[in-house]
């Protein structure tokens, strides 16, 4: 056995037994996913810049500055600021995170604090470049991925979830849960959850977000006030861009975790190369 | 793979995003980087033109879902001793001049702008920030006022002068201003606001006149509004970029 195969071996990029390659991600998936995943960064950081410009939650097509779905405020207790993070009616202290944290080391009140914003400092004028710039890309980017899935048979085949799939839905949850994953030829496809969440994320949350984020824009809602009547009015469409930001993150985590565990330098060979090495023989 | 690996590993990923991160604060610091993301304005300002257009109206409200109490935000008193006195007479000597760029300048009293056609809508006002307040403006549609001083054909902006000074006290006065092109400037919802919700317009909302350009951002409605130029190009008007907040980095185009 060579070095080089020890090697992989050792970090895991091979398998123990005999394995062969395949190749599991053509080039405009993994272009698009690269992309997205840049966008996405800069997006719900600049995001939450442009939300600490008057951190609450209304529902509806005004704000009802006294009754927001969710607040994060300061207080001045006497002895320093205290950050107050309000859900409906519902008080939680989280100073040093929401309400009131540190800016340049000094405690100020601001909703999320100077780690998770772009800037980190307040600077709304900023953040909205940033997130009008990654808005582009994310749109321009997800809408040429759509055309690719859809006329390369890859959404049909890879993406949407087969009876079968769901038949062996509480199945494949029973095995997650065990943190058992497909292996060999079970693992050239996409399983029923992870189509169901990629489907989910694709054709779901992704165009929501923007349309969600075009509402809020005046000169949008001029020319398609129909967004207002989908959404429930301007103020509803910020909480529900608010939801599917935080559900891009909580996908996100989830997404991560299952890499790291069913195979980091596998799963992140054949995203980046598009080689995925199988177990057993070829056929 | 170990505990051990996998930790390093999830440092290391922290490290590098905080790295990414971290060098993304001093680059917003950085002209160039300004100036390439506000690259997408320009496409962002033509995208929604091309929807919008010339006529697309800004959604109209019912009484009922009038706000009880209108966010005042910004300046909320200029007061400056000119100021002070005019609001004192109740605004009987305020004029509004229209000049630069037109065949006929004017000076209006608010007599001459209640005399004209007068208009009222009920709109939604969305802040920069992100809140909605929803209010019943009335006022004299700018188109009519723009038509009455017929402007030159080179024409392009229209630029609100207003009294209120936004610097520090002890610097030079800087005044806050705001410009429209004449497309945004002639759009039939555009107003130039004396009453809010039936009551003669207070000062926290921009006393006597105020703007309503229905399809921006708050930024945009000029209050205190002392004079009206029109111009061929806004670049050489105090920082060069159109307005206020745009001098302060904020995009001119406010439809987003």
């Amino acid at each position: 056995m060579s070095l080089a195969s020890i090697l992989r071996r050792a970090i895991g990029l091979a398998p123990a037994g005999p394995y062969y390659f395949f190749r599991r991600h053509s080039g405009a998936v993994r272009l698009a996913h690269w992309l997205n995943a840049f966008c996405l960064l800069f997006l719900l950081m600049s995001g939450l810049q442009i939300f600490n410009a008057h951190p609450a939650l209304y529902w509806g097509i005004s704000s009802d500055f006294d009754h927001p779905i969710l607040s994060l405020t300061a207080q001045d207790s006497g002895h320093g600021l205290v950050g107050v993070t309000q859900i409906g009616p519902w008080r939680f202290d989280t100073t040093g995170v929401l309400g009131a944290s540190n800016e340049g080391g000094e405690p100020t009140a601001r909703g999320f604090p100077e780690w998770a914003t772009l800037p980190g400092p307040q600077w709304l004028a900023m953040g909205r470049l940033w997130h009008f710039f990654f808005a582009w890309i994310f749109a321009i980017n997800g809408l040429l991925f759509w055309a690719y899935a859809l006329w390369s048979g890859h959404a049909r085949r890879d993406l949407l979830p087969t009876k079968t799939d769901l038949a062996h839905l509480p199945q494949e949850i029973a095995d997650h849960a065990q943190l058992k994953f497909p292996q060999g030829e079970a693992a050239r496809r996409y399983n029923a959850l992870q189509k169901l969440a990629y489907f989910f994320v694709i054709f779901g949350l992704g165009p929501l977000i923007v349309l969600t984020g075009l509402t809020m824009s005046p000169t949008m809602d001029s020319a398609f006030p129909q967004l207002l009547w989908i959404f429930g009015g301007r103020q509803s469409a910020r909480t529900i861009h608010f939801i599917c930001a935080f559900s891009f993150l909580g996908f996100f985590i989830v997404h991560i975790v299952m890499v790291v565990l069913s195979g980091t330098w596998n799963n992140l060979r054949s995203m980046i190369t598009g080689s995925y090495a199988i177990e057993g023989k070829h056929e | 793979m170990s505990e051990n690996r996998r930790g390093f590993l999830a440092r290391a990923g922290a490290s590098a995003a905080t790295l990414l991160l971290a060098g993304c604060t001093p680059l917003s610091e950085q002209k160039w980087v300004q100036d390439m993301l506000a690259q997408v304005e320009i496409l962002t300002l033509r995208a929604q033109r091309l929807f919008a257009g010339t006529h697309a109206l800004a959604p109209e409200f019912s009484k009922k879902d009038i706000a009880p109490v209108f966010r005042a935000n910004g300046t909320l008193n200029p007061d400056t001793p000119t100021y002070n006195e005019s609001a004192a007479k109740g605004f009987a000597d305020w004029r509004i001049v229209v000049d630069g760029l037109v065949e006929r300048p004017l000076s209006l009293s608010l007599a001459a702008l209640r005399a004209m056609p007068s208009q009222t809508q009920i709109t939604r006002h969305d802040c920069v920030e992100g809140w909605s307040c929803i209010g019943e403006w009335t006022g004299t549609p700018l188109r009519l006022v723009l038509a009455s001083a017929r402007p030159k054909p080179q024409a392009r902006y229209v630029v609100f002068y207003c009294a209120d000074n936004m610097a520090e006290p002890g610097d030079p006065p800087q005044f806050y201003y705001e410009s429209l092109d004449l497309l945004e400037a002639t759009h039939p919802q555009t107003l130039l606001a004396y009453e809010l919700n039936g009551q003669t317009l207070a000062i926290e909302h921009g006393a006597p006149v105020r703007l309503r350009a229905e399809r921006q951002l708050g930024y945009k409605q000029a209050k205190y509004i002392q004079r009206i130029q029109i111009v061929d190009d806004f670049r050489r008007i105090n920082g060069g970029r159109g307005g206020y907040w745009e001098d302060q980095g904020y995009s001119w185009y406010g439809g987003i």
